[in-house]
């Protein structure tokens, strides 16, 4: 069976081809890992301005009287202190609080949201929402395929991304309807990078007129490779590394975005166990000497097995390696110190405090 | 990151490593082609002087950013020397994979096996029906 034919492309495929991209199957897409090179498209991003493709993501419309209702019953956070323009982030659980997915969700209007999924859970997610949306007078749409998204990151990117636009960009966490490079985009302020800047959501055919009018602006193109990097030395989740279903939010450090008292789907299992405190905690780490730690290395406390790498990489930004991974609560404080067994050697690192990289430190 | 080559006077294992035979002492490192798919190298943990090396089999790693690649002995011998500059600056695996970017030297068990390898057009060959 050949499962490259099952393989999907984005609009901008050909652009990425065109960009000298080396394409890798991620999530069911045939995806840039990179262009030039993951280090330097990083540090773009960091000093300048870099342009993804994350148009893998899946997007759920909800709409209707209800739409609040239901999402309120799905979500995590408090979907009624979402305003019209305003963005959330939350957790999509389980009834045992296990973790379906991390997503963002945009109201667009007074009765319509949309729901930014991971590509990975683009049908999962759909579905789920789907089978609890009966109970509610609301309509949930897979919008997955209605939009083309690029994301915008980096110090200059509200410069780059402005300079194509025909109205003010939104603040952080806000959104708003504009022209870019003349096409229609429903911009918002977020992204995946640590750093400033906007996502852009847009209409299939649209996309390769404004990546080719961001790249003309200099935004550099940046792959998966580097939003991997990024992402991580802010420590933000990456789902089905960091995130799954045999953790609660509350476990990886997410509970912060759970609002029990709205009765959320799996907010009694939250609730038990933020009360109780969880046993294991999500921590981030680096190596305090050589090496570079990856995902499924045996973590160690006094040569005891403590847990397992769960995200780890090379640092573009601080030349050291980086990870995350789920310890017992007691060794969560910042400062202990652990080995990293990397494929048979021992690698020293410390449990950090949470981003590992900010502008101001480094 | 260099373009691309293969020197005709090095002998090359099927696993993209180079080997420059001098007598029975050779130098080690990956080609061009391994450095290419391996991407910017940002790590390489040098093995230790007088390990014993085995012709096909893995004496170390590099790695880039997003992957571990494992990289073979095109010839047995015992390690004599390390390429410490390339452990301080991996990336001169990607300038200059056959000169700056060696990785180490090795005093030769057998110097008979480098029959065994390829010469630089044997390799672009493999590399074509590779691709």
């Amino acid at each position: 069976m050949s499962t490259a034919a099952a393989l999907r492309r984005t609009p901008l495929y050909d652009a990425h081809v065109a960009a000298g991209a080396r394409i890798v199957p991620f999530a069911g897409f045939e995806m840039p890992v990179q262009y030039e090179g993951v280090r330097r498209e990083h540090l773009a991003v960091r000093d300048s301005c870099g342009v993804f493709d994350v148009s893998h993501m899946g997007e759920i419309a909800t709409t209707g009287p209800d739409a609040e209702a239901l999402l309120q019953r799905l979500l995590s956070n408090d979907v009624s202190k979402l305003e019209p323009g305003g963005a959330q982030y939350s957790c999509l659980c389980r009834e045992d609080g296990g973790v379906l997915d991390d997503l963002f969700t945009y109201r667009l209007g007074e009765q319509r949201y949309l729901t930014v999924t991971n590509a990975a859970n683009r049908d999962s997610d759909f579905e789920w929402f789907a089978e609890h949306a009966g109970d509610f007078d609301a309509e949930v749409r897979d919008a997955g395929d209605e939009y083309a998204m690029l994301a915008v990151q980096g110090p200059r990117a509200r410069e780059l991304a402005g300079g194509l636009a025909d109205a003010q960009l939104p603040p952080r966490m806000r959104t708003a309807t504009l022209r870019i490079a003349g096409a229609e985009a429903l911009a918002c302020g977020t992204g995946y990078t640590g750093e400033d800047g906007v996502e852009l959501l847009l209409a299939p055919e649209a996309a390769r007129g404004v990546w080719d009018a961001l790249l003309a602006a200099g935004a550099v193109p940046a792959g998966l490779g580097a939003r991997d990097t990024l992402r991580l030395e802010v420590c933000l989740h990456l789902y089905g590394n960091d995130l799954g279903v045999e953790r609660t939010p509350i476990e990886g450090g997410l509970g912060w975005c759970c609002k029990e008292d709205t009765g959320f789907i799996g907010s009694d299992a939250v609730a038990t166990v933020r009360e109780r405190g969880p046993a294991e905690r999500l921590v981030p780490f680096v190596l305090t000497g050589r090496g570079i730690p990856r995902p499924g290395n045996r973590m160690l406390h006094r040569a005891e097995p403590v847990g397992e790498v769960t995200s780890g990489t090379h640092s573009p930004s601080l030349e050291v390696g980086i990870g995350m991974g789920y310890v017992s609560a007691e060794l969560a404080e910042p400062g202990t110190e652990l080995e990293i067994d990397v494929r048979g050697t021992r690698r020293p690192a410390r449990v950090e405090r949470k981003p590992l990289y900010t502008r101001e430190r480094h | 990151m260099a373009d691309e080559s293969y020197p005709d006077e090095l002998l090359y294992h099927p696993e993209h490593d180079w080997a420059r035979v001098e007598g029975d002492s050779a130098t080690f490192g990956i080609t061009w082609y391994a450095q290419d798919a391996l991407g910017e190298v940002v790590f390489f943990d040098p093995p230790e002087t007088g390990i014993e090396v085995t012709k096909d089999t893995p004496y170390t790693e590099v790695e880039s950013v997003k992957a571990v690649s494992e990289v073979y002995a095109p010839l047995s011998g015992e390690v004599t020397e390390v390429n410490a500059a390339v452990a301080e600056s991996p990336e001169k695996i990607n300038d200059d994979p056959y000169a700056e970017g060696w990785l180490v030297k090795v005093k030769l068990s057998d110097p008979s096996e480098a029959d065994g390898l390829l010469d630089a057009a044997a390799y672009r060959k493999l590399l074509e029906e590779n691709e």
